[in-house]
């Protein structure tokens, strides 16, 4: 799957599903004080990314996730 | 002691989703029981149920809030509103006062089922979500609202079988009563997916009739058994004082809890035990029982519950022969919540002056012929009334309301 396929995804869920602000939407942004994702949203996350993916991630995989970009990188990194 | 009065309610049921078209089905003796075929296919002996359609709570409650609550929370959610508007409490006034909740609720099988279903297929406790847990818990209602609508004061679910929103009542009661908590939002919930009725159909005790309608016949002497039901129903209970000091409107005065504990058959109610709730309600509200005007009935429509029940009235009442009738004739079994919403039904009737119909009472059973039961809709004023809920495992509730006396301190 290409980078740009993976950041369409998570854009779209977390839109849809996380009822995250479209404009909020940037790879700058920060997941939990921009985005205001939870500790809860981010179990929500792993369920997210594997049914739209197929991958499962787990808690370590958060550890330097951030940002947006960070969200996007990793899933990548899952699918390489 | 401080005087107990509900200064709000709420509703959302089968026969209507507020109070004022509650009180039109109530008026009119309409049936909420539909046939379900969905049940059929599923295992059911019998198809019928309340209908009760899910809130769209999408505009009124965030992402987060939402995936939290099952069914019964939701439908919970919907009475609760229109409860805290008929009060006239605010946001603003629940974010500094300490406001409880206390809630009758016995069960989550569509949340714990599907929950369990998502980890057996995944294999993986993680892809189960954050929202399964807290619509998993038999606390779902108290611990979704209490957060929704940030509440202070005391907090927690009662479980009493189908009498746990009158005990729900009966413990606010008390607690305001004693002086320990101000204003409660009081209530009880009930799901009514086929996954939450299917072990209870399977005891042979809901109707087999084919006419959803006509099935529910408390008292009738063809009655056949009970309909499942649910939805919720909301009471504010308050302080007198604290609801003058608010300026709050007052519908009515709660004067007696009664309560007791069958101590025989885990399922077979008996006599003894809905006499003693009665006797105690009436004592607690040191009233005679020549002063109840109307008495809203348990009776579900199983042959062995509405016989005792009628036993009982007739044993506590004797003479006096207060209009009796069952709201389960148009309403079905809604359960876990029954005790609450038969509560906000008798307050429409009173606040109203009628006496809703024991719809289907064609031929009186034998052991109801003592009681004066009203199949038809009564234009009369109430000014008391006292409203039955009972259980399996013999838990027994009574409540006794009056009509708000300002002249009465």
């Amino acid at each position: 799957m290409n980078k740009e396929l993976i950041v369409e995804k998570i854009n779209y869920f977390l839109v849809d599903e996380f009822e995250v602000e479209e404009d909020e939407i940037a790879p700058a942004a920060n997941l939990k004080e921009t985005l205001e994702l939870d500790s809860l949203d981010f179990v929500d996350l792993v369920v997210a990314v594997e049914s739209n993916f197929g991958v499962k991630l787990v808690g370590e995989d958060f550890v330097d996730v951030v940002t947006l970009q960070d969200f996007y990188d990793i899933i990548e990194k899952k699918l390489s | 002691m401080g005087r107990v009065v509900i200064t709000g309610m709420g509703i959302y049921s089968c026969i209507g989703k507020n109070m004022a078209e509650v009180k039109e089905s109530l008026y009119n003796g309409t049936s909420g029981i539909k046939y379900d075929p969905e049940r059929a296919e599923f295992g059911y002996r019998s198809c019928l149920t309340g209908m009760v359609e899910l809130p769209n709570l999408k505009k009124l409650l965030t992402r987060r809030e939402r995936i939290s609550m099952g069914q019964e929370a939701s439908y919970a959610y919907a009475a609760t509103i229109e409860a805290l508007e008929n009060a006239k409490l605010t946001q603003e006034y629940l974010d500094v006062n300490d406001v409880g909740i206390l809630f009758g609720n016995d069960s989550t099988a569509k949340a714990v089922i599907d929950s369990v279903d998502k980890i057996r297929e995944k294999k993986d406790t993680t892809l189960v979500g954050s929202g399964a847990i807290f619509q998993a818990m038999n606390s779902t209602v108290s611990m979704n609202l209490s957060t929704i609508f940030k509440l202070k004061g005391v907090n927690m679910t009662i479980s009493a079988a189908c009498a746990s929103g009158s005990h729900a009542i009966g413990l606010g009661y008390h607690l305001i009563k004693s002086g320990l908590e101000d204003c409660i939002i009081c209530g009880g919930a009930q799901e009514i997916n086929k996954l939450a009725f299917g072990s209870f159909d399977g005891l042979g005790v809901f109707s087999t009739n084919e006419d959803p309608t006509k099935a529910s016949r408390p008292f009738d002497k063809d009655r056949d058994g009970l309909i499942p039901s649910g939805g919720a129903a909301t009471v504010i209970l308050e302080s007198y004082e604290s609801a003058v000091k608010r300026g709050a409107p007052i519908y009515g005065e709660v004067i007696g809890y009664g309560f007791s504990s069958n101590g025989e058959h885990i399922s077979t109610p008996n006599v003894d035990g809905p006499s003693k709730a009665m006797n105690k309600a009436l004592k607690m509200a040191q009233i005679d029982a020549s002063e109840i005007d109307y008495v809203n009935a348990h009776a579900t429509s199983t042959p062995v519950g509405d016989a005792n029940e009628a036993k009982a009235i007739a044993k506590v009442f004797g003479k006096h022969r207060p209009y009796v009738s069952s709201t389960k004739s148009m309403t079905g079994h809604e359960c876990w919540m029954a005790g609450a919403s038969e509560i906000v039904y008798s307050m429409l009737m009173m606040e109203h002056s009628f006496v809703a119909p024991n719809i289907n009472l064609e031929n009186i059973d034998e052991d109801a012929k003592a009681l004066n039961l009203v199949s038809k809709t009564l234009n009369k004023k109430i000014d008391v009334f006292l409203s039955n809920s009972f259980g399996f495992g013999g838990t027994n509730s009574a409540l006794i309301v009056k009509k708000f006396d300002n002249g009465n301190e």
